[in-house]
């Protein structure tokens, strides 16, 4: 019972660093192109 | 070689990238519609073909969008070689207006609204787990608190459009869909706290965040069909040549972006082209000024008359003095004007505002009775308020929120993918129930073509430079072969288009007259006559089109001016029996208003100048990229590949989509009609809230997915 009071906070910390690196994702384009993301890998002859 | 780009591609007439550039930093950008773009190979290859082309051209290809963007540094030139490159691939670039100018502040703020709503939402609902499987007591009290904590900044921050949207409503004396659902989340908030701070009953901290979360879905999925109804729009207006024709003193013209336009340079302008800057004319002309006025008719102005940038030439060429710079021009407040006339088009949105009209009222005197109904039977008034509440909750419309905007998405998205842009947001739905199909020939049904080697280069030259100045799919003919031979085109005077029978001009101080003979065309100079033949290929696509109408019971019709011999063959080619030669765009519209007033649903498929009233005046219609300028503004959906069977893949997508969206209502309402008496009757609880707003919302949005092809074409 008293570990609820570490462990709640704690993991809403761990889910807002999440809503934090999703917010950095979109500002830094990354959402811009999901299926170009996924052929690109196929493409072995470049980068 | 290539595997997907069609190598018949061939881009829509003049390309006009001047105009498309957005210069930031040093850095110039131009953004280009590949619809070929297929695989994984085009990616690498068109990427590598421009790196190769032209070393100061950075490319990126967006896959998802199916866009090109180039950058390179102002100074170092322009894209020419680097689009040239990607034409030699075998594809069709179209410039896109610059989408960063114009930024979807709206989309990112849902986005972020979302987002937040959806992260309480998780946590929230873990907590609430915690409560419902028996936490009692302090740990009970605790966790309550904890899910306030995360709910109720959530709530303040991501709730707010619902808030703001129902308290405008409310201002107005009106109801819409957000009173109930703001009222609802605002009261659940409220009762949840006061449950929480006095330590008894179940709260619905739980219900209120997610129900945010999914209407917020609903909300951003909604916006985002509308953004690309609105890019379509974009896109079709980057297809008109953004550049203006310059007359110099010789009496050949040349393009120039509009941004280099100066107040008392002369202009040209051909038969269906927008008027680029207010300006003055030189000669009577007729215009279609309907985006400035609302008149449809054609208005006659005289030499000296002031024309506003935006009207339509009708009939041409017209020569003008440019009045003001392009930036100061009546065509500026035209982005307005098209903006709010996108607004009034999206039908189906409107059709789920109508059923929220309908909704709200109803939700709003079910809450009343209970609390009434509840009070009167004996209950405390704490209670009967607390189960109104619940019921206010319940009947959120989470599922009818997203049922139709779910579907959107999926099926414009399809739809883009394959090559179809949708202008209007009802199209779709209108495309679903024609019962009849019409055709024009030339242009649409078949694509004419110059026999290589059946001109010779001076005649085919003269022709071209007085096709510049036709709309008419045939010109583009003679035009693309001049260019296929790299032919340089003579200056032209006083070239007038006479509608639909050819176009007359002074070619090096002989009178030319370039026109339509039969099947194919004769150019006219002094009293020398050089016939030029045309071959009529059928279109691509044509007879795979024709035979899924006539499978699924829907009449085909061809009306084309042509003559007869040559719609009959091609009627003949594709098995269509009534076929019309002769017709003029005069009687095309009424041949179309005569069906509409029989009840007849019409598809119209046209390209030229002729057919702009018949798309306009049709239930649905459609128009292929390289169609007149009037025409694309004209049709609901228009196509950027050659193909002309990608429409029924818009048939049949519009079919499926209603058909959906028809599944989702049944869902919503199940929902109801299960969730609705429990509700009433005070049996329902913070969890069968949860479960069963999520399920429908989610069963809904699966619903919609199907659309979407699980396979890239």
């Amino acid at each position: 019972m008293t570990a609820l009071i570490y462990l709640v906070p704690a993991a809403l910390a761990l889910g807002g660093l999440g809503l934090v690196a999703f917010f950095w994702s979109v500002r830094a384009g990354q959402f811009d192109d999901p299926e170009g993301a996924a052929r690109r890998i196929l493409d072995d002859d470049k980068r | 070689m290539s595997c997907c780009a069609d190598p018949r591609a061939v881009a829509p007439a003049p390309s006009p990238f001047a105009a498309a550039l957005c210069e930031e930093a040093g850095t110039t950008r131009l953004t280009l519609h590949v619809p070929g773009i297929h695989c994984a190979g085009c990616i690498g290859r068109i990427e590598k073909a421009v790196a190769a082309a032209d070393r100061h051209v950075a490319a990126r290809v967006n896959f998802t969008r199916r866009t090109l963007t180039l950058s390179w540094p102002s100074r170092a030139g322009g894209p020419e070689a680097a689009i040239a490159a990607v034409r030699d691939l075998g594809y069709a670039p179209i410039p896109l207006d610059a989408p960063a100018a114009r930024e979807d502040v709206e989309g990112r703020r849902l986005i972020r609204a979302l987002a937040v709503a959806g992260f309480a939402a998780m946590n929230v609902m873990l907590l609430s787990v915690a409560v419902w499987a028996g936490a009692d007591g302090a740990t009970k009290a605790f966790l309550n608190w904890f899910a306030a904590l995360v709910a109720l900044p959530a709530l303040a921050y991501s709730a707010r459009p619902f808030v703001r949207s129902a308290l405008k409503a409310i201002a107005a004396w009106t109801l819409n869909m957000d009173v109930p659902i703001a009222l609802a989340i605002v009261l659940a908030a409220c009762l949840s706290l006061t449950r929480t701070i006095n330590g008894d009953g179940e709260t619905y901290f739980d219900a209120a965040i997610t129900l945010t979360f999914f209407l917020l879905a609903g909300r951003t999925l909604d916006h985002f069909t509308r953004e690309r109804a609105r890019q379509s729009v974009r896109t079709l207006a980057a297809f008109a040549p953004k550049v203006a024709h310059v007359l110099s003193a010789d009496g050949s013209a040349h393009p120039a972006p509009l941004s280099r336009i100066v107040p008392g340079m002369a202009l040209e302008l051909a038969a269906g082209e927008r008027v680029p800057v207010d300006g003055t004319l030189k000669a009577a002309a007729a215009f279609d000024l309907s985006l400035a006025t609302g008149e449809s008719r054609p208005v006659s102005l005289r030499a000296g008359d002031t024309v506003l940038a935006g009207a339509l030439t009708l009939t041409g060429p017209v020569a003008l003095t440019a009045q003001k710079p392009a930036a100061d021009s009546f065509l500026a407040t035209l982005a307005g004007l098209q903006a709010a006339a996108e607004e009034a088009r999206s039908r189906p949105a409107r059709l789920a505002d109508r059923a929220a009209r309908v909704y709200a009222p109803v939700v709003h005197l079910v809450a009343l009775f209970t609390f009434l109904g509840w009070v009167f039977w004996g209950a405390g008034a704490a209670e009967a308020l607390a189960i109104a509440i619940a019921v206010l909750i319940i009947t959120c419309p989470c599922a009818l929120g997203l049922a139709v905007p779910a579907v959107q998405v999926a099926a414009s998205d399809r739809l883009f993918r394959k090559g179809l842009l949708i202008k209007d947001g009802g199209a779709l739905e209108r495309l679903r129930d024609i019962d009849a199909a019409i055709f024009d020939k030339t242009g649409t049904l078949t694509v004419p073509s110059v026999p290589p080697g059946a001109v010779p280069d001076a005649d085919l030259a003269a022709a071209a430079a007085l096709g510049r100045h036709a709309t008419h799919p045939v010109s583009r003919a003679v035009l693309r072969a001049a260019a296929e031979r790299g032919l340089a085109l003579p200056p032209v005077i006083g070239v007038a288009e006479e509608r639909g029978r050819g176009v007359r001009g002074t070619l090096l101080g002989v009178p030319a007259f370039l026109g339509a003979s039969g099947e194919g065309l004769t150019l006219t100079v002094g009293t020398r006559t050089v016939p030029i033949p045309l071959e009529e290929t059928i279109r691509e696509g044509a007879a795979d089109l024709v035979a899924f109408l006539k499978a699924e019971g829907v009449p085909v019709t061809i009306l084309s001016g042509d003559a007869a011999p040559a719609v009959r063959r091609v009627a003949d080619a594709l098995g269509i029996d009534d076929a019309h030669a002769g017709v003029s765009a005069a009687q095309k519209l009424h041949h179309l208003e005569r069906a509409r007033a029989a009840g007849q649903r019409t598809l119209m498929v046209g390209d030229g100048l002729n057919d702009g009233p018949a798309l306009s005046a049709a239930h649905a219609s459609i128009a292929p990229a390289e169609a007149s300028d009037l025409s694309r503004t004209a049709a609901d959906i228009v196509m950027t590949g050659p193909d002309l069977s990608a429409a029924i893949e818009a048939l049949r997508t519009a079919r499926t989509a209603h058909r959906i969206i028809i599944q989702n209502f049944c869902v919503a309402a199940a929902y109801n009609a299960v969730a609705i008496p429990l509700a009433v009757l005070g049996h329902a609880t913070p969890l069968m809230a949860a479960v069963v707003m999520s399920t429908s919302s989610i069963l809904v949005t699966l619903n919609a997915l199907r659309l979407t092809p699980r396979t890239a074409p």
